[in-house]
């Protein structure tokens, strides 16, 4: 049983099949790749994946679990964490705070009316912010952080959930190109240490080439080549797909 | 059968008058995207400039059409006046400004009308050669009514013309469906924008007006005619003229046969049938899907748990607690009263502040709060500490029901929504005359033997309102306080990290209802007696006021603005009788000179230091 098993998913708009018979599985230690060009139904795989749209048809399967139809609340709750291409923080809480609220949300303590938020997990949530590199501005305001340190925190926020798989919409859109290696091999750090399962989406072929174990492409909605960076570079169809050739 | 034949006509005769006013309010709204709270007042401004003209030349039929389109004329230019002087620098503002500011003009114009006309409910000349009635199948119908309801379909033909014929109307259209393309087409919005106004406002004065022959022009006008409108307009979708029309239509005929049927709760089931309407087609009948604009989108500063803050706040209990030893009767009743609104206005403060949401209609959990505690002890003989418990319990069980509605949806809409409910109660507590005494209110709600003394009664009342603020500004800062703004900031990271967001507004809602019940149960034992007027819009409007004044990103700042408006209420009402014309110029004011909101302000200043 694989850790995350797709199988068939389509989801069109109108009359645009945005997706149709996606179909691949994710194991935990992989750092798993979605590329295509712009249109090719990325964003759609992410938002069927996390719950934020429904697919016309198809399975998708956590640990065995089908998780199809049900909201990203609980698809989220059942492991699966989510960082957005557009940074979104809660701007009006500091650093440590945003992190202390997700934590909270674990425990189930979100409709506490007593306790001050602000004392509750608060080593946890400097532990985290440590490990991504952000443990030096736990107190500042998210509203006012750097675009990478936006990106770090939201790394922090998502593994403050412990998840078994991490959907990364473009982690490094908008990065300076050291801040983008450097957010990769934290990531593939992590992916190491916590047996994570990682699916990103990247434009940047050096971040992808550089750091992904396992390549998917989509084109048109459609999977045209699932393996190893080397053989997918070879692809015929991926080099079609991505230099225009008429072959 | 002939019986009910003249009922819908009658219908369809007060569904026309409800189209040109709703028409109006739809198409500023589809253009400037502002919710005129004004329009009434302009058509109320229409119906008295009616009266006047119809009075002077209205003895000839030319005479009494003129004086009506001239009256529609009045309306129009006051409109691009308001659109020239006020609206234009509020269309990038937060909505809470917008509805503030119009609502502003609302409260001037009443005072103005009041000043020029006098109170008296002014009875106008019939229409010249409509006088009569016709027999249909036996029963009599006025002439004038049948003469209306032709005009609704007939203005709304023209108005169609107007928009697919017209190259003014063409570019309307456009910077209805997308108004920074518009201006990037070289279209002037300003020039626009002050046409539609001018259109808007001629069709609600034109509605007004030709009120006259049918029913005596009067003050309530403005407040009547805008609750309805808005009713026809997001029953319809905003912004769509044939959905305004079906909308109008719907109505007139609810109106018309729920008088038959529910004659107790004609009003309440106008928007119930609203609420049933926007559950289940969240964008009116006609309405297309918009994206909420986001609002929140201005980062709210990070709120802070002071630790000075604590003992400020024991400092003021104790100076407030020894207040009735230093001054007299009258203070401390200002001071009972003081305490009560700042309650109120936190509990607002729990919505807008924490979770984004601008009710404008809390002043229903205030009301109902009031009404409930007045009606333990009428029917029940509960005594008053009963009826102090019951309070927050009646007003947090009816937030708890209307906030099932209202959470499912933001912006506008969720001001709408919470508008509507606090109409419904206020309906309920007018019209439900046998059991909520309707406009006479109930009286004679004194507090028990042992709280009669002024000083005893302020005690209670601090003691109350300080445990409840105590309570509200803990769970502001607890998880749940941070679960809502979780929401308002960021809505979709807040789901995507397992927060339920519409819950937590709900229950938002129940409790910011409760502690607004907790303030009017002591109010109405403070007052004595409670009245309908305690559920009305401007009440609801003044606790956002209250907000406005203190600044809405600061948990204390509620208190403050509750504190200095009552003061300036409490001073400026015992020295005049233009009191709405002042707080309205205030509020005016208020949104002009800070119209991207005091925070915004503020955090621009930083910017610029």
């Amino acid at each position: 049983m694989s850790r995350l098993e797709v199988t068939d998913l389509a989801r069109g708009f109108g009359g645009v099949q945005a997706v149709s018979g996606v179909s691949f599985t994710l194991e935990s230690g992989e750092l798993l790749a979605l590329i295509g060009p712009n249109g090719a139904g990325k964003s759609t795989c992410f938002n069927l994946l996390n719950g934020q749209l429904r697919p016309d048809s198809g399975r998708v399967r956590l640990d065995g679990v089908d998780l199809v139809g049900l909201p990203p609340r609980r698809i989220w709750a059942m492991g699966v964490g989510r960082t957005f291409q557009i940074t979104a923080t809660f701007a009006s809480m500091t650093v440590a705070e945003n992190v202390q609220t997700v934590l909270l949300s674990r425990a189930r303590r979100l409709f506490g009316l007593w306790r001050p938020a602000s004392r509750q997990f608060r080593d946890e949530a400097l532990a985290l912010l440590a490990r991504v590199g952000m443990a030096d501005q736990a107190d500042r305001p998210c509203g006012v952080l750097a675009y990478g340190d936006l990106k770090r925190v939201e790394l922090a926020m998502a593994l403050a959930s412990d998840p078994k798989i991490l959907l990364m919409d473009e982690p490094t859109a908008g990065m300076a190109p050291a801040e983008r290696l450097e957010l990769m091999a934290l990531t593939a750090a992590l992916v190491r240490e916590r047996g994570l399962a990682v699916l990103f989406t990247e434009h940047d072929m050096d971040v992808v080439f550089g750091h992904a174990t396992r390549l998917l492409v989509l084109d048109r909605g459609a999977i045209i080549a699932d393996g190893p960076p080397d053989a997918v570079r070879a692809d015929r169809r991926v080099q079609a797909v991505y230099l225009g050739d008429e072959s | 059968m002939s019986f009910l034949l003249v009922q819908a006509l009658s219908g369809l005769a007060t569904a026309a008058t409800l189209f040109l006013v709703s028409s109006g309010l739809t198409i500023v709204f589809g253009v400037t995207r502002i919710v005129n709270f004004a329009h009434g007042s302009l058509c109320m401004i229409g119906a008295y400039l009616g009266w006047s003209l119809i009075e002077r030349f209205g003895g000839s039929v030319g005479g009494f059409w003129g004086s009506v389109a001239l009256a529609s004329l009045g309306a129009g230019v006051l409109g691009a006046a308001m659109e020239v002087g006020l609206l234009r620098r509020l269309y990038r503002s937060p909505e809470l400004f917008q509805l503030l500011g119009t609502f502003g003009v609302v409260l001037v114009v009443q005072d103005a009308v009041a000043w020029i006309w006098g109170p008296e409910d002014l009875m106008g000349r019939r229409a010249p050669g409509l006088k009569g009635s016709v027999d249909i199948l036996g029963q009599p119908f006025p002439l004038y009514d049948l003469v209306l309801i032709g005009l609704g379909p007939l203005v709304l033909g023209l108005l169609w013309l107007l928009f697919t014929r017209t190259r003014w109307g063409v570019l309307v259209r456009a910077a209805t469906q997308d108004r920074d393309m518009a201006s990037a087409l070289g279209v002037d919005p300003a020039r626009l924008f002050t046409g539609v106004l001018f259109l808007g406002s001629a069709l609600a004065g034109l509605g007004g007006a030709l009120q006259v022959p049918r029913e005596a022009v009067n003050l309530h006008m403005d407040m009547a005619m805008i609750v309805e409108a808005f009713v026809v307009v997001v029953v319809g979708g905003m912004g769509s003229l044939t959905g305004a029309f079906l909308a109008a239509l719907l109505i007139g005929q609810l109106q018309a046969f729920g008088i038959l049927v529910f004659p107790q709760i004609t009003l309440v089931l106008v928007f119930l049938f609203m609420a049933v309407v926007l559950v289940l087609r969240p964008h009116g009948l006609m309405g297309r899907a918009e994206e909420a604009p986001p609002a929140a989108a201005t980062a709210a500063p990070v709120l802070r748990l002071g630790n000075r803050g604590g003992w400020i706040a024991v400092g003021l209990l104790a100076l407030l607690a020894a207040a009735p030893l230093l001054v007299g009767d009258y203070a401390v009743i200002v001071l009972t009263e003081m305490v009560i609104l700042a309650l109120f206005a936190a509990s607002l403060h729990v919505l807008i502040g924490l979770g984004g949401l601008v009710s404008f209609g809390h002043a229903a959990y205030f009301g109902l709060g009031a009404y409930g505690a007045a009606l333990l002890v009428r029917h029940l003989g509960a005594p008053m500490p009963l009826a102090l418990a019951g309070a927050p319990l009646v007003a947090g069980l009816g937030a708890l029901i209307a906030g099932w509605f209202c959470v499912r949806r933001s912006g506008l809409y969720f001001a709408m929504l919470t508008l509507a409910f606090a109409q419904i109660t206020w309906s309920v507590a007018f019209q439900w005359s046998g059991f909520t005494g309707g406009d006479n209110g109930l009286l004679g709600i004194w507090p028990s033997a042992w709280a009669s003394g002024k000083a005893v009664y302020f005690w209670l009342t601090l003691a109350l309102c300080a445990g409840a603020l105590a309570l509200l500004r803990r769970a502001a800062f607890a998880p749940f306080g941070y679960a809502l703004r979780a929401g308002r900031d960021s809505a979709l990271r807040a789901e995507s990290v397992g927060i339920d967001v519409r819950r937590h507004q709900w229950f938002a809602f129940a409790l910011a209802g409760s502690a607004a019940g907790l303030a009017g149960g002591l109010y109405a034992f403070a007052k004595g007696s409670v009245f309908p007027t305690l559920m009305a819009v401007s009440v609801s409007v003044d606790a956002l006021v209250m907000i406005l004044l203190g600044g809405v990103q600061t948990v204390s700042g509620p208190l403050a603005g509750a504190a200095l408006f009552h003061l300036l209420e409490s001073q400026v009402m015992r020295a005049t009788d233009l009191w709405r014309l002042l707080l309205g110029l205030t509020i005016v004011a208020l949104v002009l000179l800070f119209p991207r909101g005091v925070v915004g302000v503020l955090s621009s200043r930083r910017e610029r230091s």
